[in-house]
C-alpha cells in the first residue's frame, strides 16, 4: 500500500468521522434496526430455548445478541456505503476521483469509516444487552474473535455498497443496497438453531455463507468455538469478493469521469 | 354569466402569527371583464391576497366581494362564480388530462355527458385534444398551465384567479397562455386576476396593474399612465463615424437632460416625449452628423416599482412567500 | 352531486393512482409474505411447546400479514393525503362544491384499497401454503371483513397524520415505528407463551395483540367473542378517534370560509 493511498484513506475517515460527531443522529438508523430486534426476538421469543432439542448454554438472549451483532455490522457497513451514494449526488465523490488519484485509497477510507461506526454502535449494543443481564461465557479471546467476524462482515457490505454506488451513483437505489444483506441474515438459523429448522428455510440455511459465521459467533459467546477456520474463510472470502466487485465498478466509474 | 362579475377590495388585511402582515391594508376594485395584474416580488404578499379572494384563506379582517359575493361569508356563492389555476404542481402525475376533467367536472356537479362534451371543447382549446388521454406526469410545463386553465373553465366562471401563470414556462408557451386569457376576457367577458413578477406580462396582458410590496399597494393604474407618471422617454444614438460623437452630443443636448448610455453613443430624457423624434432627426441631418443608430427607451414598469419602493423588482428574491 | 357520489370520485381518483405505482403496492403483498415464509419456516419448531395451539406454525402466523396491510394502508394513505396538501391538490378540490369530509376519506381510499387487495392475496397465499381456518368458509369471509376493517381503521391513522403535519416524510418516518409496535405485539407467540414480564405487559397494552388475536382466533380454535368482539372493538375506537383527530386538524389546515 503507498502512502498516497493511506493518506487519501485517513482524509476520508477523517471526514466522515467529523460528519458523525457534528451530528450523531445519524448512527440512529443503523443502531435503532438491531435493537428493535434484539428486543422482540430476546425479548419476546425467550420461550423458543425450552423447545425440545434447543439447547444453547449461553441462554436465548446470548443466542438472539449475536445475530443482532452481526446485523450491526453489516449495517454499519451498508449506511457507510451509502454515504458514497450521497456524495455522488452532491458532486464530492466525483471531485474526489478526479483530485485523488488513489482512488483505492476512498473505498478503503469508506471502509475504515464503516468499522469505526461498527465500533460506535457494537459498544452501544454490547452495552445495553450486558446492562439486560446477557450471560457471556466466552473468554476474552472469544469474544475478539467474534468481534473479528462482524467486522469482517461490515468490511464485504460496505464494499458491497460501495460497488452499488459507484455503478448507480445515486441514492434512488436504497432499499436495494440493503434487501440482499437483510435476505441473506434472515435465510440463517435466525430463530433456533439449523437442526430444529424444517422445510425451506433448512436447505437456503444450509447453503447460506451466514450461517457457518453465525454458528461460529454464537459458539464464542457461549465458551464453546465450534466452525472456526469455515467461518473466517467465509467472511474473509465474502470480504474478499466483495473488495473484487468494488474494484471493477470502480474502474468502471473512473473510466466514465475521464 | 353575472351581471355583476368585478372583484371590490377594501381595507383587505392577513397577518400570519403575531406580526406577519402578509398583505396591509389593500383596497382596490377590478371591473367586470377586465384583466388586472397584480404585481410584485416573491414574498409580497401576491399569493396570500389571491387565497382570500379565492375563499380558501379567510381575510383577518377588510372586506372583499368577487362577482358581488362575500369571500369571507358567501364562499361556496364565490367559488361557484370563480375559476383559479393556483399552482403549477397541483396536477395529480398518475392520472390523464381527461381524468382530471372527469374528477373536477364531476365535482362541480356536470353530469357524464356534459364533462365529456365541455372537457374535449376545452382540451381542444388549449391544444391539448392529443395529449388528454395520456398522464399527466409526462407533460411539459406548458402543458400543464394549459391543462389548469382549461380546468379552472370548466364550470364556465365568471371571474378567473391565475397565480403566476406563467412562471417558468418558455416564452411561446408564454404567449400562448396570454393569448387565450385574453381571448376570456375580450370575447367572453370573464374578469381576469392575475399575479406576475414578470413586468413584461403585466404590461402587455393588464388593462390595469397594481403593484404590491411588503402587502401594500404602492402604485396602480393602467401601464401607460404608470410610465408616463414616471417620466420622460430617454433617446440614445450612436454616430457612424466614432468621430462625430462629440458634435452629435452637442446637437442632442438642446432636446433634454443627458442619460446613462454606452460609451460610444450618447443618451438624452426627451423633454417633451416621443414627438421630439422628428425635431430631432432633422437637426442631426442639418448639422450633417450621420446617425448609425437610434433608440428610443420607454420607461418600464421596473422604473415604477423602483420609485416607489427603491429597490429593483427583477432579480430581487430574497424573501419568501409567507404561508401557513 | 350527492356526497356520495363526490366521495365515489375523489375515491376513485385516489385509487387509480395508487394502484398506477407499483412501488406502493409490491411491498404491500411481498413483505408480509416474505415474512409469514420465514417466520413459518423459521418457527416452525415452537409448535413442540406443550399446550401451543396450533402444530402448524402458518396457521399461526397468517394473520400478521393482516395487520401488516393495514400498516401500510395507514402510511400510504397518509402520505399520499399529505403529497396532496403539500401539492396544493385539496386546494384544487376544496375550490370546488366538494365537502371536506369527502376531500378527506376520498384521499384515503387508495391506502385502504391495497390492503384489501393485500388481504385478498394473503388469505389465497396461505390456503394454496396449506392454512386451515378452523371456522370454515364463513370464517374465511369474516377474517377477510375484519382485515379489511382494520385497514380502514388504519387508514385513518395516515389520514390524521397527513392532515396533522401535511409532510409526506413525517408520515412516512412514523412507518417504523408502526412495525416496532408490530414486533412488542402477539405476533409471533400466544400472550401466555411470552416468558419477559415487561414484554408480556407490553403486548397485553398493545392494541395490535388485539386485532391479531381477533383474527387469529377465527384461524385457529373456532368462533370466540370474547377474542373476536375485541378486535372490532379497538379497530371501531381506532377508526372514530383518528378520522375525528383528522377532521378537526383538517379545519385548521383548510380554512375555506
Amino acid at each position: 500500500m503507498s502512502g498516497t493511498t493511506f493518506s487519501v484513506a485517513m482524509a476520508v475517515l477523517r471526514r466522515v468521522m467529523i460528519q458523525t460527531f457534528k451530528n450523531p443522529a445519524i448512527i440512529i438508523p443503523s443502531l435503532a434496526f438491531p435493537l428493535v430486534f434484539l428486543i422482540a426476538f430476546a425479548g419476546g421469543l425467550s420461550t423458543v430455548a425450552s423447545v425440545p432439542g434447543f439447547s444453547f448454554k449461553g441462554g436465548y438472549t446470548a443466542f438472539q445478541f449475536v445475530f443482532v451483532f452481526l446485523q450491526t455490522g453489516a449495517f454499519a457497513g451498508i449506511f457507510t456505503g451509502y454515504r458514497i451514494a450521497e456524495d455522488y449526488e452532491s458532486g464530492f465523490a466525483r471531485r474526489l476521483l478526479i483530485a485523488a488519484p488513489h482512488s483505492r485509497g476512498i473505498v478503503l477510507g469508506f471502509v475504515l469509516s464503516g468499522l469505526a461506526r461498527f465500533a460506535l454502535t457494537g459498544v452501544i449494543l454490547w452495552a445495553i444487552a450486558l446492562l439486560a443481564g446477557m450471560t457471556v461465557l466466552g473468554n476474552p479471546i472469544e469474544i475478539l474473535a467474534m468481534w473479528l467476524l462482524a467486522g469482517l462482515l461490515c468490511i464485504a457490505s460496505a464494499l458491497w455498497v460501495a460497488g452499488l454506488a459507484f455503478r448507480f451513483q445515486s441514492v434512488d437505489i436504497g432499499s436495494f443496497m440493503q434487501t440482499p444483506v437483510f435476505i441473506l441474515l434472515f435465510l440463517a438459523p435466525v430463530y433456533v438453531p439449523l437442526a430444529l429448522l424444517t422445510g425451506w428455510l433448512k436447505v437456503a440455511a444450509t447453503v447460506n455463507p451466514v450461517t457457518a459465521i453465525l454458528d461460529s459467533a454464537r459458539g464464542f459467546i457461549s465458551g464453546e468455538p465450534t466452525k472456526i477456520a469455515l467461518a473466517f474463510g467465509l467472511a474473509l472470502g465474502l470480504a474478499a469478493l466483495m473488495g473484487l466487485w468494488a474494484a471493477l465498478q470502480l474502474r468502471r466509474a473512473q473510466r466514465g469521469v475521464a | 354569466m353575472a351581471s355583476d362579475n368585478g372583484i371590490e377590495v377594501e381595507g383587505l388585511v392577513r397577518v400570519f402569527g403575531d406580526d406577519i402582515r402578509a398583505v396591509d391594508g389593500v383596497d382596490l376594485s377590478v371591473a367586470p371583464g377586465e384583466i388586472y395584474g397584480f404585481l410584485g416580488p416573491n414574498g409580497a404578499g401576491k399569493s396570500t391576497m389571491v387565497l382570500m379572494l379565492v375563499t380558501l384563506l379567510p381575510p383577518t379582517s377588510g372586506h372583499a366581494t368577487v362577482a358581488g359575493f362575500d369571500v369571507a361569508k358567501q364562499g361556496p356563492e364565490v367559488r361557484g362564480q370563480i375559476g383559479a389555476a393556483l399552482q403549477e404542481s397541483a396536477l395529480d402525475d398518475f392520472l390523464t388530462g381527461n381524468e382530471h376533467m372527469d374528477l373536477q367536472g364531476g365535482l362541480h356537479g356536470l353530469s357524464k355527458n356534459e364533462r365529456r362534451t365541455r372537457g374535449a371543447e376545452l382540451m381542444e382549446r388549449v391544444g391539448l385534444s392529443d395529449a388528454a388521454g395520456r398522464k399527466v406526469g409526462g407533460y411539459s410545463g406548458g402543458m400543464k398551465r394549459r391543462l389548469d386553465l382549461a380546468l379552472a373553465l370548466l364550470h364556465r366562471p365568471s371571474v378567473l384567479f391565475l397565480d403566476e401563470p406563467t412562471t417558468g414556462l418558455d416564452p411561446q408557451s408564454r404567449s400562448a397562455l396570454w393569448a387565450e386569457v385574453e381571448r376570456l376576457s375580450r370575447e367572453d367577458g370573464v374578469t381576469v386576476f392575475l399575479t406576475t413578477q414578470y413586468l413584461e406580462e403585466a404590461d402587455v396582458l393588464a388593462d390595469r396593474v397594481g403593484i404590491i410590496d411588503h402587502g401594500k399597494l404602492v402604485a396602480e393604474g393602467t401601464p401607460t399612465a404608470l410610465k408616463a407618471g414616471i417620466g420622460q422617454v430617454s433617446l440614445e444614438a450612436t454616430p457612424a463615424n466614432p468621430n462625430d460623437r462629440e458634435k452629435l452630443a452637442a446637437v442632442l443636448s438642446g432636446f433634454g437632460e443627458p442619460a446613462a448610455a454606452s460609451p460610444k453613443s450618447v443618451a438624452v430624457r426627451l423633454a417633451q416625449g416621443a414627438e421630439q423624434l422628428a425635431d430631432v432627426v432633422r437637426a442631426l441631418d442639418a448639422e450633417g452628423v450621420e446617425v448609425g443608430e437610434l433608440q428610443l427607451h420607454q420607461p418600464s414598469l421596473d422604473d415604477v416599482f423602483l420609485q416607489q419602493t427603491g429597490r429593483s423588482l427583477e432579480g430581487d428574491e430574497e424573501e419568501a412567500e409567507a404561508d401557513s | 352531486m350527492s356526497a356520495a357520489g363526490q366521495l365515489a370520485l375523489i375515491g376513485r381518483r385516489s385509487v387509480s393512482r395508487t394502484f398506477r405505482q407499483p412501488v406502493l403496492v409490491v411491498p404491500v403483498i411481498l413483505f408480509p409474505l416474505v415474512l409469514l415464509a420465514v417466520n413459518a419456516a423459521g418457527l416452525a419448531s415452537i409448535t413442540k411447546l406443550p399446550g401451543f395451539p396450533t402444530d402448524r406454525y402458518i396457521n399461526f402466523a397468517i394473520v400478521v400479514c393482516f395487520v401488516q396491510g393495514a400498516l401500510f394502508a395507514a402510511i400510504t394513505a397518509g402520505t399520499e393525503l399529505a403529497s396532496d396538501i403539500q401539492s396544493g391538490f385539496t386546494d384544487r378540490l376544496a375550490l370546488t362544491p366538494a365537502r371536506r369530509w369527502a376531500v378527506l376519506a376520498g384521499a384515503t381510499a387508495g391506502g385502504a384499497s391495497i390492503a384489501v387487495f393485500g388481504s385478498v392475496v394473503y388469505l389465497i397465499v396461505g390456503l394454496i401454503f396449506g392454512v386451515q381456518i378452523d371456522t370454515g368458509v364463513l370464517g374465511a369471509f369474516t377474517l377477510l371483513a375484519l382485515a379489511i376493517y382494520t385497514a380502514l381503521a388504519f387508514a385513518g391513522i395516515g389520514a390524521w397524520l397527513a392532515v396533522a403535519t401535511g409532510s409526506p416524510q413525517a408520515v412516512q418516518g412514523v412507518f417504523p415505528l408502526l412495525f416496532v409496535l408490530l414486533f412488542l405485539s402477539t405476533m409471533n407467540l400466544p400472550i401466555d407463551f411470552i416468558q419477559k414480564d415487561w414484554f408480556k405487559t407490553i403486548a397485553e397494552w398493545n392494541p395490535l395483540s388485539y386485532l391479531i388475536d381477533g383474527m387469529r382466533g377465527l384461524v385457529i380454535g373456532g368462533w370466540d367473542a370474547s377474542t373476536l368482539l375485541p378486535a372490532v372493538a379497538v379497530a371501531t375506537v381506532i377508526m372514530f378517534v383518528t378520522f375525528a383527530g383528522a377532521a378537526h386538524s383538517l379545519r385548521k389546515r383548510v380554512q375555506r370560509t
